[in-house]
């Protein structure tokens, strides 16, 4: 039953590590030499490494570190350098944008400047590594969609981080770094803008967001499932459609009276996976600067629901400091 | 006709669970059996009662139609239809649709030879539907726990049940399955581009083959879990979500019914602290 299933690899082969396809001129030499681990082989392929570090790679990389270490210094200044504080309250420790009333000046260093620093080394770090993402591609053949896709996940960190703070008029709108201080900035964004939930671009970012993960169940479970026919060579069954195409194709037609094909289906599933980021950062960039209260705006479209009155009314507090839906 | 071209050959008989050859046949491109007639049966039932809940309801705009369920006075008993005894036929009819439709799936996948990974997956989403509509008002004493039958009034009872244990975030098992969709969808979208990448390389140049995909990986990140290995991982990542967001909810008053952030106080108060200086 389990080797049917097809769970995971019961025999692995043995053969030469492969060292990658070869690259042209001006390409830096690939670095490690690659180890075979039998425990990645009982999912995946056993082959770790090598990996390609090249200018833009360590660039990124460099910006990251910087970024990262940013952060934990000023974490653990907060607490006075405590190593045994630091570890308890790990969590809970934040390197916070600066006070509302820095507007988008520069601040003082403790008073968000470090947080400044820290979002310019980290957006050079995510852009040049789009680039990397972008040229290891290009420098393969292959197309470029890795990198676009990434570009739609950039555009949602560039939205909370930088266009919508510039369009509010302070860097205080920026996500803090921590773990729950950025949940708490999320749950009081949603309340002080009269609930995410009502935001109908939110909405469609978590149809895609749940759409996708359906997507991969339905995809993933499909693919294992044809396993035995070899349904696993995608690009082969897509130039030349084979038995387990075929049985996967039929099985959605006789579920659900439609069927993606081999290639189609990671065409839905990258657009799928590229419009929740992108619908995400568009609700983003209208909350505060559009919209001032999205309860009140569901009100006035007829989106949100009415409810029989079993308490006596109470009037929404914004609507007393001249908030306009 | 709505057949494939290739789709003949394989329309053969067999491979039913239930009632042998008796509802072994096609309607178009649906496959029938046993359990298309049951999944008949139960979503036109469900829907007319959706139907019928909107007509008494105030309401035909779309967004803000809502089937509500008893009040919690009604405990676990049946309520009248009006009263939120049509949420519990609903409920009845949403389950027995669902679970009509993983069988019917197992009967295709045995017509068609292949595994049962689809339907069990499946599964694992009607598990999940049941635990917030089921298990949770049933461990709760009331079905009014369940989260009513609207597009928006579902929101809202997401938004209000969130807000009863102060901060939902700070859920651990909210914390995972949020992390876990997060993850489904950023592998997804890894996936479908790397597959797009190498079949549609630009014009006048030859479609690439797996070794590239598997170099793209691993000259990026060091590593590339192959052809057969991201399916598994995309499968493992969605079950992962699904499972902790039905355990992220079924702890959520049965298990802790304070606010969710007071229950990280464990950590903060374990002795290990104050053993060092």
């Amino acid at each position: 039953m389990a080797d049917y299933l097809n769970l995971f690899t019961t025999v692995q082969a043995k053969g030469p590590v492969h060292l990658g396809e070869a690259l042209g001129p001006g390409n830096s030499p690939r670095t490690g030499h690659p180890a075979v681990y039998w425990i990645l082989g009982k999912i995946g392929n056993a082959q770790l490494g090598p990996i390609y570090l090249g200018g833009l790679g360590l660039a990124s990389l460099i910006c990251g570190l910087i970024a990262f270490n940013i952060i934990g210094m000023n974490m653990l200044a907060s607490v006075n350098y405590d190593p045994v504080q630091f570890v308890r309250q790990l969590f809970w420790l934040a390197l916070e944008p600066p006070p509302p009333e820095y507007g988008l000046s520069w601040p003082p260093l403790n008073q968000g400047g470090w947080f400044l620093i820290c979002g310019i080394f980290l957006s050079a770090s995510v852009l040049l590594w789009w680039a990397r993402m972008y040229r290891r591609a290009t420098q393969l053949g292959l197309g470029t969609h890795v990198a676009w896709a990434f570009a739609a996940a950039l555009w949602l960190m560039f939205v909370l981080g930088f266009f919508r703070p510039i369009l509010m008029g302070s860097w205080g709108e920026a996500v803090p770094y921590g773990i729950f201080p950025h949940l708490d900035w999320t749950a009081a964004l949603s309340i002080r803008y009269g609930n995410l939930f009502y935001n109908p671009f939110h909405a469609l970012s978590i149809v895609f967001l749940y759409g996708s993960v359906l997507l991969f169940a339905m995809h993933g479970a499909t693919i294992l499932a044809v396993t035995r026919f070899g349904g696993e060579r995608e690009i082969e069954q897509i130039v030349d459609r084979g038995t387990a195409s075929e049985r996967a194709a039929l099985f959605w037609r006789w579920t659900m009276g439609f069927n993606a094909t081999m290639e189609s289906i990671h065409r839905w599933a990258w657009w799928f996976a590229v419009l929740c980021p992108i619908t995400g950062g568009i609700g983003i960039l209208l909350t505060g600067t559009v919209v001032d209260n999205w309860y009140l705006w569901a009100i006035k479209h007829g989106v949100a629901p009415p409810y029989p009155n079993v308490f006596p009314p109470v009037i929404d507090p914004a609507l007393s400091l001249g908030v306009k839906p | 006709m709505a057949m494939l071209s290739f789709e003949k050959k394989y329309r053969v008989r067999g491979g039913t669970l239930l009632a042998g050859d008796l509802f072994d046949f096609w309607i178009g491109p649906f496959y029938v059996g046993f359990f298309g007639v049951t999944t008949i049966f139960f979503s036109f039932l469900g829907t007319a009662m959706i139907l019928w809940g909107a007509a008494l309801g105030p309401t035909w705009n779309l967004w803000q139609i809502s089937i509500a369920p008893p009040d919690l006075s009604y405990g676990l008993r049946f309520a009248p239809l009006q009263e939120g005894g049509l949420w519990q036929v609903i409920t009845v009819c949403a389950i027995g649709a669902f679970g009509s439709w993983a069988l019917r799936e197992v009967e295709i996948c045995r017509k068609l030879g292949m595994g049962f990974h689809v339907p069990f997956m499946f599964g694992i989403a009607i598990l999940a539907y049941v635990t917030l509509n089921v298990f949770r008002p049933i461990l709760m004493g009331a079905w009014g726990h369940g989260f009513p039958y609207g597009i928006y009034s579902h929101l809202d009872w997401v938004s209000n049940v969130g807000y009863q244990y102060l901060h939902f975030h700070y859920n651990p098992a909210h914390m995972l399955a949020v992390s876990f969709f997060f993850a489904t969808t950023f592998a997804l979208s890894l996936h479908g581009a790397l597959i797009l990448s190498a079949t549609n390389p630009g014009y006048g140049q030859v479609v690439k083959t797996p070794e590239h995909e598997d170099t793209f990986f691993r000259d990026t990140i060091g590593y590339s879990i192959g052809t057969l290995g991201i399916h598994r991982l995309g499968v493992f990542l969605a079950l992962a979500a699904v499972l902790f967001s039905a355990l992220c909810i079924v702890i959520s008053g049965p298990f802790w019914s304070r606010g969710w952030p007071e229950w990280w106080g464990w950590w903060l108060n374990l002795p290990i602290w104050s053993q060092w200086p």
